[in-house]
């Protein structure tokens, strides 16, 4: 049954909206909305909404309580719940605890940083069959009978054939009359979306810069969700050879040893060719390295196999190096002289967790 | 309401417990309005509690918040609301779907205590309509007594007023002002409605010049008589009275919601507006002066009424599990069901004993005062005369004696910066009462008035907290008085106290500013 409060509660989650939309670039530096994930919908605490008046200092006012103890026994109350204007300790311990579903965030999200929607590739080759039932026909199996239309043919023929009897208005149908549902078959194109993280887990890849991806993955990620119904999500690591990992194990893997940077590439194509036949899906590689590769040679495989394979096949390929105390940082450099003019590509430089939400808007940005 | 009625009426054996309650409770003496129960699925059941008990009220965004809290907690297992019963003749109450029968039982129990405390104590006269919020006569009411209490469609009312100023103004507007409105809805005159009318004291004619009244004297006697240096002091003084006359208003006025109905800059809709938020706010003040006691009041009433003629053996466990969790008392938190029943029952032993008087009063010895027992059976006469004719304050003021705080166990706490938490103060019967008054005074809210409503000769509105000893939260004043701004459009400001220094906390409309101030 529809509540009158409803209205209310819309209005009231329209303002912990804006609330949130206010501290999003807040919320998403802090990666603390992470631990709070549940499985559609993040639980996020919004500084309480109140309507100020003219009230004591809740510090100074105290109060009367009932039951054991000594004086100078703390009470150990973290002051929950509706006190009948007793004190409380603390002004910010009334945190409102509100429950948002990802979509939504990523909606706010999206009109925060006005990010584009995407707009798929192409006409997918994949097609979704659907089927319908709109039509009517003769014959068909008893259960999918259509006794409105039946009867109306009988009445027509027997008005016809002057059989109707307006005293005794009696219809009766005969198989000739009988009419049956039938089904349309549509078919619809379906725009399948997959990501493949790849992700430097060498040596001079810390705890911080992981964390940076990781932050910045789930935004990515919620963005994408919200743009495309079903969406398939890999994970590779790499050092100087690459795996493919699930997502617990991307994000803790810690390696040691050199960057070979085409390995992951490499893996990357070969999962593609092997899963994702580029036109019919639309692919997004995102890279994460510290861009400190191995060797210039290694680096020119990687453009080599960018320019062949995974930029043509992507609809987008993007690049972010995020920044870390060891390391060059060489290949962005390098990626964005080769790239020049290539819109497909996309680099980033994530200098800190403050840079997110710029970089996620850079990667974001173009609608692709 | 009909529609809703016929949607949420009672089954028939409800009904018919509902006849036998009622019958139970006017054997006992209660004395109350006709009373309608109508059954509530838990989501209705939290839908009514955010709207204060009400089912139409006017749309804001707080009982949404309210609603996500309540429901919140009702999920979560944390709390559940048993009861829900309105101050309206007749009287509404609700009953939720799925609690047992022994629970309605309780429940319709504890509602008659609520409506005939609704119908014979003396705050709630304030809300007799036909009064017109005036009420001279405060004493018990006449046999035939059946004011008009038509809240639920007043607060319909004014649902449908603001309804109407949402859709001419937009939402965005009209929120945002009531939002300023219920920031300033606690400044209001909880004695209101039994101030007689002041009528304006003094002659009229302000400009005739001032003429000091002299004592007859012969001539050559009369520079002794009537000195030149008295004659100036006086004429000086008597200029004072009529400055202070000027004075705009007079004497400082605690409704500080009326002052703004009556003299503000304001546009029709947010006079009407600011005058339903008004009414509100005063027909949930005998509510909040009695909390202690009409809480106590039901509980007395349910218990007595359960245990000696409504209950049947086999249900008595059930029921005494329901009643110790509405009893329940937890560290820092006063309940007032507890509290105030445990004092009901203090009263009625004591006057059954004959333990007050001033014979009482001086005894002194412990053994004597321990088995004083003069066999008066005064107990119930007296809890009707209390119910009647006392709020919380006068409550508390009254009737908590040493005794009764030692043994129920009660002590006061503060805040303790070291230990970071609240900390257990005193136990002393002084410092009880001393703050538990403090507490119900003006139900917790600061008192706070209009002094000057042309500050500075500059059209400036000033209001003086009457500090008690306990400051103002600094930011919350603030955000209040740009509330306060919005309505009177011009600056304003309020004298009080932070931290010990008597300061003007002003707003101008732009920025805030503090500065030492003495009145």
């Amino acid at each position: 049954m529809a509540l009158k409060i409803d209205q209310d509660h819309a209005r009231f989650r329209h303002i912990v909206r804006g609330r949130i939309r206010q501290n999003l670039r807040k919320f998403i530096s802090k990666g603390e909305l992470l631990g709070r994930k549940g499985k559609d919908t993040v639980s996020i605490p919004v500084p309480q909404i109140d309507i100020p008046r003219f009230k004591f200092n809740s510090q100074q006012t105290g109060g009367i309580g009932q039951g054991e103890g000594d004086v100078g026994d703390t009470l150990g109350n973290g002051q929950e719940g509706p006190g009948k204007g007793k004190a409380g300790q603390g002004e910010g311990s009334h945190v409102l605890e509100v429950d948002v579903s990802i979509d939504e965030l990523a909606g706010l999200l999206g009109e925060e940083l006005q990010l584009p929607n995407i707009e798929p590739k192409g006409q997918s080759r994949i097609r979704d069959d659907a089927e319908r039932y709109t039509g009517v026909r003769r014959v068909g199996p008893e259960s999918l009978r259509h006794f409105r239309r039946t009867y109306r043919e009988a009445l027509k023929r027997q008005i016809i054939s002057g059989t109707f009897d307006h005293e005794r208005p009696v219809v009766v149908p005969t198989p000739v009359d009988k009419r049956f549902r039938s089904w349309k078959t549509t078919s619809a194109p379906v725009a399948n979306a997959v990501i493949i993280y790849m992700m430097d887990v060498s040596g001079s890849m810390g705890d911080e810069q992981k964390d940076i991806v990781r932050i910045e993955s789930f935004w990515l990620d919620a963005w994408l969700r919200r743009q495309y119904k079903d969406i398939a999500t890999r994970f590779i690591v790499h050092d100087s050879t690459a795996r493919e990992v699930d997502r617990d194990t991307f994000f803790r893997t810690r390696e040691s040893g050199g960057t070979m940077i085409s390995s992951a590439y490499k893996l990357c194509k070969s999962i593609i060719e092997s899963e994702y036949p580029p036109d019919a899906w639309n692919i997004y590689p995102f890279h994460f390295s510290d861009g400190d590769n191995w060797s210039m040679d290694d680096t020119l495989a990687c453009v080599e196999l960018l320019r062949q394979s995974l930029v043509p096949w992507s609809n987008m390929f993007a690049y972010g190096q995020v920044e870390s105390p060891y390391g060059s940082g060489q290949f962005i450099k390098d990626l964005r002289e080769h790239f020049r003019g290539n819109d497909k590509v996309v680099t980033s430089e994530i200098a800190n967790k403050d840079a997110i939400v710029e970089s996620i808007k850079e990667f974001l940005g173009k609608g692709k | 309401m009909s529609q809703h009625a016929r949607k949420n009426q009672l089954p028939d054996y409800l009904r018919a417990e509902q006849e036998r309650i009622e019958a139970i409770a006017r054997s006992y003496g209660l004395d109350f309005f006709r009373t309608g129960f109508e059954m509530a699925s838990y989501d209705q059941m939290n839908e009514l509690a955010a709207l204060g008990g009400f089912p139409t009220r006017y749309p804001h965004w707080r009982f949404g918040m309210e609603y996500e809290r309540l429901s919140r907690s009702a999920e979560y297992g944390l709390s559940r609301i048993y009861e829900m019963v309105i101050n309206n003749n007749p009287a509404y109450a609700y009953l939720l779907e799925g609690n047992s029968l022994t629970e309605q039982r309780l429940v319709m129990a504890h509602v008659f205590g609520h409506v005939d405390f609704f119908k014979n104590n003396f705050c709630f006269r304030a809300t007799d309509e036909e009064t017109l919020g005036k009420t001279v006569d405060a004493g018990p009411p006449r046999r035939d007594y059946e004011p008009i209490r038509r809240w639920v469609d007043r607060f319909a009312n004014h649902g449908a007023r603001i309804a109407r100023h949402i859709e001419r103004h937009g939402m965005d507007k009209v929120e945002a002002f009531i939002d300023h409105c219920l920031s300033l809805e606690n400044l209001i005159d909880p004695w209101e409605a039994f101030r007689g009318r002041v009528s304006p004291i003094g002659d009229a004619d302000d400009e005739a010049p001032i003429e000091v009244p002299r004592l007859a004297a012969k001539d050559y006697m009369d520079r002794y008589i009537n000195p030149a240096e008295y004659l100036e002091a006086k004429r000086k003084s008597l200029e004072a009275d009529r400055e202070r006359r000027k004075r705009f208003p007079e004497e400082p006025v605690r409704d500080v919601l009326s002052f703004l109905l009556e003299h503000a800059p304001l546009e029709r809709w947010e006079r009407d507006v600011l005058a339903a938020i008004r009414t509100e706010a005063y027909y949930f003040v005998p509510q909040m002066q009695t909390k202690i006691m009409n809480e106590g009041w039901a509980s007395y009433w349910h218990s007595r009424m359960m245990t000696e003629k409504i209950l049947s053996a086999s249900e008595i466990v059930d029921y005494a599990d329901r009643n110790a969790s509405i009893l329940a008392t937890s560290p820092g938190q006063l309940n007032p069901y507890k509290l105030g029943v445990e004092l009901y029952r203090h009263i009625e032993e004591r006057w059954d004993k004959g333990q007050f008087g001033r014979e009482w009063e001086e005894c002194s010895n412990y053994d004597l005062k321990q088995s004083w027992d003069m066999r008066l059976g005064g107990g119930r006469d007296k809890l009707f005369q209390v119910r009647s004719l006392y709020n919380d304050v006068t409550f508390i003021d009254e009737f908590l004696t040493p005794e009764f705080v030692v043994a129920e166990k009660l002590y006061t706490f503060g805040y303790s910066g070291k230990k970071g938490d609240d900390v257990i103060e005193s136990r002393q019967f002084r410092d009880v009462k001393e703050k538990l008054l403090f507490q119900l005074t003006n139900f917790g809210n600061p008192v706070i008035e209009i002094v000057d409503a042309n500050f500075g000769n500059r059209g400036e509105l000033l209001l003086r907290h009457d500090h008690q000893g306990v400051d103002l939260q600094r930011d919350y004043a603030q955000a209040a008085l740009e509330a306060l701004v919005r309505c009177w459009r011009r600056p304003c400001a309020v004298a009080t106290k932070l931290d010990k220094k008597s300061v003007l906390v002003r707003y101008d409309g732009a920025k805030h500013t503090e500065e030492p101030y003495v009145a």
